[in-house]
């Protein structure tokens, strides 16, 4: 079997013995009507408003969207414009908090018999893909065409993150009875969880956890970046190639990753929906380093006083990890759903950009064969036609060529901007 | 102030200097057995390369208003290899000569770094063969050879007569970095061993042309360690910027040149084939490498590619 393309690069796995504890509540919370992909929510409530937890306060119409709800119990004080990392502005709802953390009245454990129940409500309770993508968990769960393989995105080959780590190994349960709801109203066969081999407590108690469940499969994948990449991890658990323009569930598969799949199971537990949301906190300038749950809207500012960060010595703040995490250019940005680390960095590199010597080391790192150095010359010459037929589409942006390049030149980068010079059709 | 920038945020520790510094180390051997073995002229001779070299390349960026680009070390790999390309007892100003050719006219001109589309060293050892055919083909002997061996006369290749021991250890009369077989065989490993170079193109290289010398009935192993099939091999065929980029490529580019090496060789006019297969091979390079790109993994024909 043909093997994808992979680098090797320090884990820098810091927290993961640190257990997944809850942070203090903040002064105030600021909750994007936007936070993943999906049309923005519009406020449900008015400055002035007292909320509860669980409580909705935003919502859409479109069909490609998902509520949000409050993480705290307060007073509405704003609503807000907030500018996002992709430069539109949305609106935000900023709560002050009055730390009573009165739940709101209508939480209750939802009423699910059959697969339209159960995606109306894995849409109430407002969960996306927690991995980093974002991607409206209902939709996912609703695919036009027949599935009979679930992939299970606990691989986690980001370096220093170690949220997903922690949640397989202290929620294990609700890991595996959230996907086992999901494989029950998808009529799913097939469930692999594929798991990066550096994180073999989390793979012994999945093994245990679901041993005497035929339908289960925990597969211990090798530490190599990017094997939590999409396409990636489905074709190194599966076999099965997405191809261009292609869904996963067209080649009869879906991937969701286990803390999607855990949250999924406290919601249809307890009727609690997504107000929280694990991550870790590292760098080298946090002097507590820690898996923290954090209420939505959190401003980062409060993670990282929490995490005693040296902030005077902060040069790069990341949402995220390292390799495909966005920087944030205010340490007042709130936390949001999808974000699933932050990072504290005062040591940055600057590296110096020089001309590509074709040493062919981009080609080699490439998981899918793609050819960043050329994208790169066909991009300058704003060449199209050569852009497209060098696949620029398929690059899931994984950082690996930037990685590994001698000459610091900034290929990943290079290959978004091509992507967005290709007219869709 | 915070520091915005698109992922990755982390790199790796691997520069163009430190493979230009890496690829120098490996060429040390068999440049310090040479010198060792022809004494204090190949020393000059080689100073005078490396530093000719970086100073023009110096020269021509400040003249170009370019980046100073001498401090990467391309410049001096530049000039250590055209110092092994050449004869020892070669005057001093025809080496600055070929320093011109291979930093001003081949590389710099074509845009520096990276735009080059022959090898410089290797395109200046052309030129100085065709300009200066009487020096470049004039040997001395080694300080270790007899009292009879000591007078100028035919590299190896042609005389036919020299101990595999004497190749391998470079008492041998040749050009200053090609004698030492022994040195270029651990550099190459090396750079092979750091991943620096794929094995493809050499391998390819020393393997066609021992197979094709195997053939026509000639000892392989006597065309493998003498002439400059090593250091050309491991050398000069696996340099990034003239060879093709893809892994069919580079072996597609070894067996060309093992096959052009072997006819020059065998039919040609010249004793030595190894400089004109590289350079012929540049040449194509661009055509060998559109035709041997790597197969995407999950691409679809677009319609046009579909009619083709």
């Amino acid at each position: 079997m043909l093997k994808l393309s992979c680098i090797h690069i320090p884990h820098n796995k810091n927290t993961e013995k640190c257990s997944i504890t809850d942070i203090p509540l903040p002064d105030k919370v600021k909750i994007p009507m936007s936070m993943h992909m999906g049309a923005p929510c519009n406020p449900l409530v008015k400055v002035g408003d007292e909320v509860a937890v669980g409580q909705k306060i935003g919502d859409s119409d479109e069909f490609f969207s998902v509520p949000i709800h409050s993480g705290v119990s307060g007073k509405v004080i704003a609503l807000s414009d907030y500018k996002l990392a992709n430069g539109n502005v949305c609106k935000a709802v900023e709560i002050e908090c009055d730390g009573v953390q009165t739940k709101a009245a209508d939480i209750t454990p939802p009423i699910i018999t059959d697969k339209a129940s159960f995606i109306k409500a894995v849409r109430e309770s407002g969960l996306v893909g927690l991995g980093g993508a974002g991607f409206p968990t209902h939709i996912k769960l609703n695919p036009k065409s027949d599935v009979d393989c679930l992939v299970v995105n606990g691989a986690e080959c980001e370096p220093f993150i170690t949220a997903d780590d922690r949640i397989m190994i202290e929620y294990a349960n609700d890991v595996v009875e959230g996907l086992s709801y999901v494989a029950k109203y998808l009529d799913i066969s097939k469930i692999i969880i594929g798991i990066e081999n550096n994180k073999p407590e989390a793979i012994k108690i999945l093994t245990e956890k679901t041993a005497s469940d035929k339908r289960f499969e925990i597969k211990a994948l090798p530490s190599a970046y990017p094997q939590g990449g999409e396409k990636v991890l489905i074709y190194n658990c599966t076999g099965r190639i997405i191809k261009e323009g292609q869904l996963p569930a067209d080649e009869g598969v879906i991937v969701m990753n286990v803390s999607t799949a855990a949250q999924l199971n406290t919601y249809i537990r307890t009727g609690m929906p997504l107000v929280s949301r694990i991550l870790t906190v590292d760098g080298d300038i946090i002097k507590k380093k820690a898996n923290l749950r954090v209420p939505i809207g959190t401003p980062v500012s409060h993670v990282l006083k929490y995490c005693e960060c040296e902030t005077d010595k902060l040069n790069k703040l990341i949402m995220g990890g390292p390799m495909m995490g966005a920087t944030a250019y205010d340490i007042e940005q709130p936390v949001t759903k999808t974000n699933n680390a932050v990072l504290a960095m005062n040591k940055v590199k600057s590296d110096k950009e020089s001309p590509c010597i074709r040493c062919g080391r981009c080609l080699r790192a490439c998981p899918f064969n793609l050819m960043p150095t050329e994208i790169e010359k066909a991009f300058r010459c704003r060449d199209i036609e050569k852009l497209k037929s060098l696949k620029v589409m398929l690059c899931m942006n994984c950082g690996c060529c930037t990685y590994v390049c001698p000459s610091k030149r900034k290929l990943a980068e290079t290959n978004q901007l091509a992507k967005m010079i290709i007219p869709r059709n | 102030m915070l520091k915005v920038s698109a992922s990755p945020h982390i790199t790796g520790n691997m520069t163009t200097q430190k493979i230009m510094l890496l690829v120098i180390i490996a060429l040390l051997p068999s440049l310090l057995t040479g010198i060792i073995m022809f004494g204090l002229k190949a020393l000059i001779l080689s100073v005078v390369c490396i530093v000719g070299c970086v100073a023009m390349e110096a020269v021509c960026r400040i003249i170009m208003k370019r980046q100073q680009t001498a401090a990467d070390l391309s410049a001096a790999l530049t000039g250590t290899l055209l110092a092994m390309n050449l004869p020892p007892d070669l005057p001093v100003w025809q080496a600055l000569i070929g320093c011109f050719v291979a930093i001003v006219i081949v590389k710099q001109l074509f845009g520096g770094l990276g735009q080059n589309f022959a090898n410089p060293a290797i395109v200046a050892r052309i030129v100085l063969m065709l300009s200066f055919t009487s020096n470049m083909t004039t040997w001395s002997a080694t300080r270790f050879m007899s009292e009879s061996d000591a007078v100028t006369g035919a590299t190896p290749l042609i005389s036919g007569n020299a101990s595999y021991i004497d190749l391998l250890i470079g008492n041998t009369k040749g050009c200053i970095g090609e004698v030492c077989a022994i040195g270029l065989i651990i550099g190459g490993i090396f750079l092979i061993v750091a991943k620096i170079i794929s094995p493809a193109a050499p391998l390819a290289f020393i393997g066609s042309v021992a197979a094709l010398e195997f053939i026509v009935g000639n000892d392989p192993i006597y065309h493998i360690l003498s002439g400059g099939l090593l250091l050309g091999a491991f050398f000069m065929a696996t340099d990034y910027v003239t060879t093709p980029i893809t892994a069919k490529g580079k072996l597609i580019f070894g067996l060309g040149c093992g096959i052009i090496t072997f006819v020059i060789r065998e039919y040609g006019g010249y004793p030595e084939g190894v400089s004109f297969s590289i350079l012929l091979m540049n040449i194509v390079t661009p055509y060998i490498d559109s035709f041997t790109a790597p197969k995407i993994i999950g691409a679809v024909k677009t319609e046009k590619e579909a009619k083709k």
